[in-house]
């Protein structure tokens, strides 16, 4: 079966629009979710940690 | 670098040379009759000296038993010094076109390499894949190493994707010399370069999944995911629009799965995410490690990167078809490009916004260190670049900066003031603490290329704006009649001062590039300082926990 022009146009303009929005959303919610605020700071300042050499 | 493997593994490196030098051998061969066969003689002298590297060091003492102690930096120095090496090679050759353009007659010889057309893609090539796949390809190795905290998940391969990677640049710009080109901007090598390159990023790719997997922090630090999107997106945008049947297995020409409008649609999906995935996501990983550690002060809002990083990753995939404005392509997939465009406009100035604020209370350090300034005028440029690049993908704004040198003016803003500072930054930062110095071995030539680099970008970017415009203008001004006002050639002559300042531009580039390579070679020959540091970073420590690891 060939992939017709129209229904390339259809999936983009229903499918292609709500993954979009779902995609926003749930990365929204993963980013401000409070409980990964903690591991997110900490992610953040542990590359300022002076330590250089692999963990063993 | 070979003294890191062990007799094992020289065996192998030494096993895998032959056998490529046997392949540039077959290649030689089958394709005498064809330009494929040049690049067999390459790939044969390439192995070969590989294998003469590995020879003479055979015999040196093996590692100590457990290397795991360590990071594993030696792929990491060789890629910024060669990195280097090829930024001083592209910028010249682009320095030489640009003077093309001011003097046709500068081509010195009478031979069809000396030509714009094959100058140009080797300019193209040895700025974006030469310096900076080679400066993506060293930084991320010590970015994934110090971030989780473990050495590189392997010996050789590290090696083969340097090397290799390195290969495959050298295929690609002799090849165009030679006329061998597909005529796919940014994806001029032909067939078997491009299978090559599939091997070395498939490489690359489990490289890096194999070093987080061992990683010994809970979270994967945001720059490990720009990195790894960088590398995952490039494989799929590289093999896709690769697609393409040779003449023969001994001709180097081939053709292109795709045909007309579709080719086109394909090429700019690529050509557009290229320029997202290898020229932005690859550089905001350097940016979110190099920026926050220049500076000792976390990156502004954690949350924020990780927004950011998801909105660049999905919208840019849908941005290519901005580069085909009033084409044959259909005209609600150019609507498509020229929307996602413009709200890349939000992830792109989280970024920038990110890494300005991260800097909030550290602007005494940006004043006094030109490290932390490249990196803090690549974020300036980053966030007036996208904002240009959104306006500029605006249908009835492209009709008048399609084809003309604004689009010239406009990447150059992200390649020099973005890319290449944010590059020269993260290697300012890395040499001292790869090579265990307490600085470079001259800030004040640091300061020297800043400034060379800011007033180059500065000339290079005004004057094209100037020229893409009048350019733009002239070719769409009516006189009384309903024809046109002014000739092709008239709109020539009026680019011609602005072709001289580009060229005096891109040469202070050029320039500072060139301060750059000797202080960074200074920097390496300076001898070790009494008391040598041990450790990547310069301060002193005295925390006799560090010490449970030597």
């Amino acid at each position: 079966m060939a992939i017709e022009h129209d229904t390339l146009v259809h999936l983009s303009k229903t499918f292609g629009l709500f993954y979009l929005i779902a995609l926003s959303v749930g990365v929204l919610i993963y980013a401000y979710w409070p409980r990964n605020k903690a591991r997110f700071d900490a992610a953040a300042r542990a590359i300022l940690n002076e330590e250089d050499r692999p963990c063993p | 670098m070979v003294s890191e493997l062990t007799t094992g593994q020289r065996q192998m490196a030494l096993t895998f040379l032959a056998m490529l030098a046997l392949l540039g051998l077959f290649v030689a061969a089958f394709g005498r009759a064809d330009p494929i066969g040049g690049h067999g003689w390459l790939v044969l002298v390439f192995s070969l000296l590989s294998l003469f590297a590995v020879l003479t060091n055979y015999y040196d003492p093996e590692p100590a038993a457990d290397r795991s102690a360590a990071y594993y930096d030696a792929p990491v120095k060789a890629g910024i010094i060669i990195a280097m090496i090829w930024a001083v090679i592209g910028m010249f050759v682009g320095a030489w076109v640009a003077w093309l353009l001011v003097n046709p007659d500068l081509t010195f010889v009478e031979e069809a390499w000396a030509s714009f057309g094959r100058l140009r893609p080797v300019h193209t090539t040895a700025v974006i894949f030469g310096f900076g796949g080679n400066a993506l390809i060293a930084t991320s190795f010590y970015v994934v190493q110090r971030t989780s905290r473990t050495r590189l998940a392997g010996h050789l391969s590290p090696l083969f994707v340097l090397w290799g990677y390195n290969l495959f640049c050298l295929l690609a710009v002799t090849g165009y010399l030679w006329g061998i080109n597909q005529s796919k901007e940014y994806a001029e090598p032909e067939w078997y370069a491009d299978l090559w390159l599939v091997i070395v990023w498939v490489a690359y790719f489990v490289l890096y999944l194999r070093t987080l997997a061992r990683r010994k922090e809970p979270h994967i630090y945001v720059a490990n995911w720009y990195y790894l999107a960088f590398i995952l997106v490039v494989a799929v945008l590289h093999i896709v629009n690769g697609l393409a049947l040779p003449l023969s297995w001994a001709q180097a020409k081939s053709y292109s799965l795709f045909a007309g409008v579709q080719d086109a649609m394909t090429q700019w999906w690529y050509g557009h995410n290229a320029v997202a995935f290898f020229l932005t996501a690859g550089f905001l990983g350097m940016m979110y490690y190099y920026l926050p550690k220049r500076a000792e002060r976390p990156i502004f809002s954690y949350r924020l990167s990780i927004i950011s990083f998801w909105g660049i990753t999905f919208f840019y995939m849908w941005a290519g078809s901005h580069h085909l404005h009033y084409t044959a392509l259909p005209h609600w997939v150019q609507t498509l490009g020229m929307t996602f465009s413009v709200m890349l406009l939000i992830p792109s100035w989280a970024s920038a916004g990110n890494a300005l604020l991260t800097l909030n209370g550290a602007w005494h350090k940006v004043r006094d260190d030109a490290t932390l300034r490249f990196m803090f005028i690549a974020a300036v440029f980053y966030g007036l670049s996208t904002f240009e690049g959104s306006f500029m993908a605006i249908r009835s704004v492209n009709a008048l900066s399609h084809y003309t040198d604004w689009t010239v003016g406009h990447v150059h803003a992200g390649a020099l003031g973005w890319v290449a500072m944010i590059t020269f930054g993260a290697i300012y930062a890395s040499v001292p603490w790869l090579w265990k110095r307490k600085t470079m071995w001259s800030p004040a030539l640091v300061e020297v290329h800043f400034w060379l680099a800011l007033a180059g970008t500065l000339i290079y970017v005004f004057a094209m704006w100037n020229s893409g415009i009048i350019q733009g203008l002239m070719w769409r001004t009516y006189n009384e009649s309903g024809t046109l006002a002014y000739s092709f050639l008239e709109s020539v002559e009026a680019m011609h001062p602005y072709y001289i300042a580009r060229a005096v531009g891109g040469s202070f580039f050029l320039l500072g590039a060139l301060v750059a390579c000797y202080n960074i070679w200074m920097t390496i020959r300076a001898p070790q300082p009494a008391g040598a540091l041990q450790d990547d970073h310069p301060q002193e420590r005295t925390d006799p926990v560090l010490e449970a690891g030597r």
